[in-house]
């Protein structure tokens, strides 16, 4: 497994909305390499005939009846909201369409 | 009331409370007021406990006079009051609250307010128990020292010096330092149970799914859990019978409840029982006064009656690898959801452009600490694509890995039993820069996170070499989380005996503490 | 924005063969929403159909609604496919603020139904059968409106305003498999599939399926290959392409502007394309890129939803008469010829003829009405008929109207001009406009007296029993009434006048 460096770190950080510094992605970087080999034989330990485990309990089938509960009204929606305009968030202009 | 009186209310447990306030003996004004006061006069300050984030004066004591009316009334409203009713609790500041803020320890969340209540703040005000206040955390529940909390470190009681374990430093401290005789924590990789450990308190971590998660910030949902912080085995019982239960709102709680905790840690028997200490947990990577406490408490559950058998769990040499793959995994993907627009912290860019990528990307960058900063870039790499399968798809085999020793070993003992943390309190500050050297404190605890097994942590006695408390920690399979409370009765009151008293009767700073309220 | 240059349809044609690919994402009308229980209802105050689960506050958790399940596992069993299970919810990882967790819960590698297919009949009757790969749950997001700058658009706009009364309503993504061989009846087939699914969803009675409100979203996926080779082409996907008729051009056009990319000797870009319905063009959205690592895993807060195949087995049995078999039935009880009712189906007003006969017209009424005067205005307009408005019990007023000799069937259409325009009911927009056949018959055997004169001929070929010539003096008569005679009332005065028993 390739080491993890400063551009890895670059585009983690992108993917990740964090905007880092020059310094600090190369800490990070530094950082992140000692944690990966830390935990880099966890890839070697399971084989391929062990099935994953994502929940610790299984459970399944765990559903809600369609029926209406509770709203906030666009005053309690919006009382943390940085800001906002018209009972509608307010965000800074989209560059990226999706 | 005068100042002893006070100061007595303070040491009594949750359970012993319970009874004065149905006897009429106090009233839950005079508690919650001794309790307010404590915290008044040892939380604050440069040399301060600095347990709580937000102190809830005002509702906690209304909570506490509308159970004094309550009571003064009479009929069916008084005798319909839980057994809890006027006893006062601390709040990690995880689990969101209506009416005070929550800030997870985080800039990001400062001055916050949630306009919900989580379940189990829900189930607290249902049996009217009156909310102290909101105890300090490693940001976002990340750490295990609560060195990592925006807002500054809580001292551990024991030593203001030293660490109070975390994440839930601040719930553990604030019960051993009398300011609350019950806390709520959560627990991802053992945020109850080491700060237990190293305060000398009893920490709970239930089964997966046996509390509500619904309102508990989450780091990494598969494997978070609230639970009960106390000073006694019986208080911790007492409050997770509170709290735990189904809840609708959490698709991953259990759909049948985990039967009488109380009566089992009342009843508090170990003739008979298998007790398995897990070859892999315990010995070398432990100091030499843990391992010393550790083995008496063997010896004494021995003489109770148990059986001790040893078990091996061989792939929990890979649980604390794939706990920093999985946990930093979920926690990037949890914690996307800070980002500027809908509440909390905004922070826009120094130059142009000023887009809404930037901006939430300069919330993100002044909002998030270091720790938190590296677990998302972690997390954000294990999942990436061509990374995938080797760390997070591997985490997620080991855990397979981890379950299968769990039940191998839980086929030859009851209940097993570790060290709950490899050493006791470091300084703060010690640890801070070698985050490696940190994450290694859970490595005792994290198998169970892993598996949803329940695990409680109880004060083991002294280390020889410096004095502070030891944790031993006891698991359980999934859903015998009484099994923990049976067992843990009966070697705290065996421990107890040996000392010949509560261990936190033995605190040195405790007594500075003491001493400085008194000065008051 | 400079225009992309295209090939004629005929040329592209030629040159190349399309490969088509559709996701058609069906809102469910559910009472809540996906994963929380605040109501799906269109429409109401902004954040106001919102609970802490819909905003993602910090602490919240989703619970899955059991109807969103079942109905998508009406959609999968209507589209034939096989019912997984097992299957899970992933999270798709991605920075919006439309999406308030910044991840949407969605199903990725363990979709609820898989390998279906849908036989689409075309214009000509011949059946076309499109692959279906899957069809997974997920939830919608929230909406955006772009201000300031060139207001409306996301380009240029100063900031942008969040409603998140959207976000979470419960979605099934219908994804095709390449569809191959389409040939250049390719937009052909684009409209008649949505049109297909959107048929099927709502007779299933799972979504509104209103095209117009976002009921069903179309992205359309096409790249052309040149005739013989096998690998295909690099695709885009012009997304959110929300009426019928669009489909059909965009996919016309995207042909039409890919076969230009490659004459050009260029390759075509990967990338979203934006349709604009007033230039009929599509234009350039984001490229693929890094940015699209959604770092899917496993959503740790839900449980798998495993269908029993009892549970599978009951909701089947609750499935109503499949398209083409309704098609059957109602052509013969609405006794159409083939003419007759592949024309209705073509014009896509199936559904509204049905509707207009449960509100009480007859068959050829309510087929008179929408093939005679409303296909033709939604073709003015450029819309589907079904979205011009008119509702059923408009067509069944006017018609009782001309029935009752109130107004005749000239005047009917420039009513429902009136109520187009937002006049009022056809009632009102009779009385606005004083529209009323004259019925006083003193006038109108002035008028019929004057016709017969200045045609004799005629009149003695009535009498002589010759009906049909009768026109001729009918129209004598609207001519010199302006029109607001009733026909009917004419005739029979017409034959009273001259002694003829009709
Ligand atoms: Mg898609
Ligand atoms: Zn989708």
């Amino acid at each position: 497994m390739a080491a993890i460096n400063r551009d890895d770190v670059a585009h983690l950080a992108r993917l990740a909305h964090i905007e880092m510094s020059a310094e600090e992605l190369d800490r990070m970087a530094g950082e992140l390499a000692v944690i990966v080999d830390a935990v880099k034989s966890v890839s070697e330990a399971a084989g391929d005939g062990v099935p994953a485990t994502s929940h610790p309990i299984p459970l399944s089938n765990v559903f809600r009846e369609d029926e209406v509960g509770h709203t906030f009204t666009a005053e309690q929606a919006l009382s943390g909201a940085p800001d906002s305009d018209a009972d509608r968030f307010k965000v800074p202009a989209i560059l990226d369409e999706d | 009331m005068t100042e002893t009186n006070s100061t007595e209310l303070i040491r009594l447990s949750a359970a012993q409370l319970a009874a004065k306030l149905a006897a009429g003996e106090v009233t839950a004004v005079e508690v919650t007021q001794a309790h307010l006061d404590r915290i008044a006069a040892v939380d604050g300050g440069e040399r301060g406990v600095n347990a709580f984030l937000h102190v809830n004066t005002e509702e906690a004591l209304a909570v506490a006079a509308e159970v004094d009316a309550i009571r003064a009334a009479g009929g069916q409203a008084a005798e319909e009051l839980h057994e809890l009713a006027g006893v006062p609790i601390a709040v990690k500041d995880l689990i969101v609250t209506i009416g005070q803020p929550t800030t997870a320890g985080s800039r990001i969340l400062e001055g916050w307010h949630s306009p919900y209540d989580a379940t189990v703040v829900k189930k607290l005000r249902a049996a009217k128990m009156p909310i102290l206040g909101k105890t300090n955390l490693d940001e976002f529940a990340m750490g295990s020292s609560t060195e990592h909390s925006a807002f500054g470190p809580t001292r551990n009681p024991w030593d203001l010096d030293r660490i109070p374990g975390g994440s839930g430093g601040g719930s553990a401290a604030a019960v051993a330092a009398f300011e609350a005789p019950l806390a709520l924590g959560t627990d991802t990789g053992g945020s109850i149970r080491q700060p237990g450990a190293v305060t000398g308190t009893v920490g709970v971590k239930p089964t997966y799914g046996g509390v509500s998660r619904y309102g508990a910030i989450a780091m990494a949902s598969s494997l978070d859990q609230i639970g009960p912080v106390s000073r006694t085995v019986l208080d911790s019982a007492l409050l997770q019978q509170v709290i735990g239960g189904h809840d609708p709102h959490d698709s991953t709680s259990l759909p049948d409840p985990l039967g009488d905790l109380v009566a089992a840690a009342r009843l508090g028997n170990v003739d008979g029982m298998k007790i398995g200490i897990i070859k892999e947990l315990h010995g070398e990577g432990y100091q030499a006064g843990v391992e010393n406490r550790f083995n008496e408490a063997l010896e004494l559950l021995k003489d109770a009656g148990a059986e001790i058998v040893e078990v091996s769990c061989p792939n929990f040499q890979y649980a604390l690898g794939a706990y920093y793959l999985i946990m930093p995994s979920e926690a990037s993907s949890n914690l996307a959801k800070f980002d500027g627009v809908r509440y909390g912290l905004r922070v826009l860019p120094e130059d142009p452009p000023m887009t809404i990528e930037r901006v939430m990307g300069a919330t993100r960058a002044a909002g998030f600490g270091d720790e938190v900063k590296r677990r998302i870039i972690l997390g954000t790499y294990a999942l990436s694509a061509g990374y995938y399968d080797a760390y997070y798809g591997s985490a997620q085999k080991v855990r397979t890995l981890i379950q299968r020793d769990f039940e191998a070993a839980f086929a030859k003992a009851d209940v097993l039993i570790s060290p709950t943390a490899p050493t006791t309190a470091f300084k703060l500050g010690e640890k801070l820069d070698d985050p490696l050297a940190m994450y290694l404190n859970d490595v005792a605890t994290i198998p169970a996170n892993m598996a949803g097994v329940p695990g409680l942590s109880l004060p083991g006695g002294l280390a020889d070499e410096d004095g502070l408390p030891v944790g031993i920690q006891l698991l359980a399979p999934a859903r015998e989380d009484a099994r923990l409370y049976r067992v843990g009765a009966v070697l705290e009151s065996l421990l107890e005996a040996k000392w010949g008293g509560p261990l936190l009767d033995k605190a040195p700073a405790l007594v500075e503490l003491v001493g400085t309220q008194e000065a008051k | 924005m400079s225009a992309d240059a295209i090939l004629s349809f005929e040329e592209a044609m030629e040159k190349y063969d399309p490969v088509l690919g559709f996701e058609v994402h069906v809102e469910l009308n559910t009472k809540t929403k996906m994963f929380s229980s605040a109501p799906n209802v269109f429409g109401d105050e902004p954040n106001t159909n919102v609970n802490e689960v819909d905003l993602g506050m910090p602490g919240v958790l989703p619970v899955v609604n059991k109807t969103a399940v079942e109905s998508s596992i009406k959609i999968g069993l209507a589209l034939n496919c096989k019912i997984a299970e097992s299957c899970r919810f992933a999270r798709k990882n991605y920075f919006y603020p439309d999406t308030p967790k910044n991840f949407q819960t969605s199903q990725y590698d363990e979709p609820i139904a898989y390998d279906g297919y849908l036989d689409i009949e075309l214009e000509d009757g011949t059946v076309f059968r499109v692959e279906i790969e899957r069809a997974h749950m997920e939830e919608d997001a929230g909406k955006l409106t772009h201000l300031g700058g060139s207001a409306g658009r996301i380009q240029g706009a100063e900031y942008s305003l969040v409603d998140y009364n959207r976000a979470g309503v419960p979605l099934v993504e219908i994804v095709t498999k390449p569809i191959e061989g389409a040939g250049s009846r390719a937009p052909e087939l684009a409209k008649a599939y949505v049109a297909a699914v959107r048929e099927i969803v709502k007779n299933l009675g799972v979504s509104d399926a209103k095209m117009e409100r976002g009921n069903v979203r179309c992205d359309a996926n096409v790249s052309l290959r040149p005739h013989g080779r096998e690998r295909f082409g690099i695709r885009s996907e012009t997304k959110n392409v929300n009426s019928l008729r669009a489909v059909e051009h965009a996919v016309r056009y995207e042909i039409q502007r890919h076969a230009a990319v490659l004459d050009s000797g260029e390759p075509v870009i990967q990338e979203t394309r934006h349709w604009h319905e007033d230039t009929r063009t599509t234009t350039s959205g984001r490229a693929k890129s890094d940015a699209d690592d959604y770092r899917y895993f496993p959503e740790p807060d839900l449980v798998p939803v495993v269908p029993s195949r009892e549970w599978v087995e009951e909701l089947r049995a609750t499935l109503p008469e499949p398209p083409a078999e309704r098609r059957k039935r109602l052509k013969q009880d609405w006794g159409y010829s083939d003419l007759e009712f592949r024309d209705v189906v073509n014009a896509g007003v199936l559904d509204e003829i049905e509707e207009t006969i449960a509100a009480g017209a007859t068959a050829s009424v309510a087929r008179k009405w929408w093939m005679g005067e409303i296909v033709g205005r939604a073709k003015n307009a450029d819309v589907d008929p079904g979205q011009l408005g008119i509702e059923p019990a408009t067509i069944v007023e006017l018609s009782r109207m001309v029935e009752a000799g109130k107004i005749n069937n000239k005047m009917a259409s420039a009513v429902l001009d009136g109520v187009l325009a937002g006049e009022g009911t056809p009632a009102e927009v009779v009385e606005k406009r004083g529209l009323a056949v004259v019925s006083d018959d003193g006038p109108l055997l002035e008028a019929i007296d004057a016709a017969l004169a200045a045609q004799p001929d005629v009149a003695d070929k009535i009498r002589a029993g010759k009906l049909q010539a009768i026109g001729a003096i009918v129209g004598g008569v609207m001519k010199a009434t302006r029109g607001q005679a009733d026909a009917g009332r004419v005739k029979e005065l017409i034959l009273e006048k001259l002694g003829v028993n009709a």
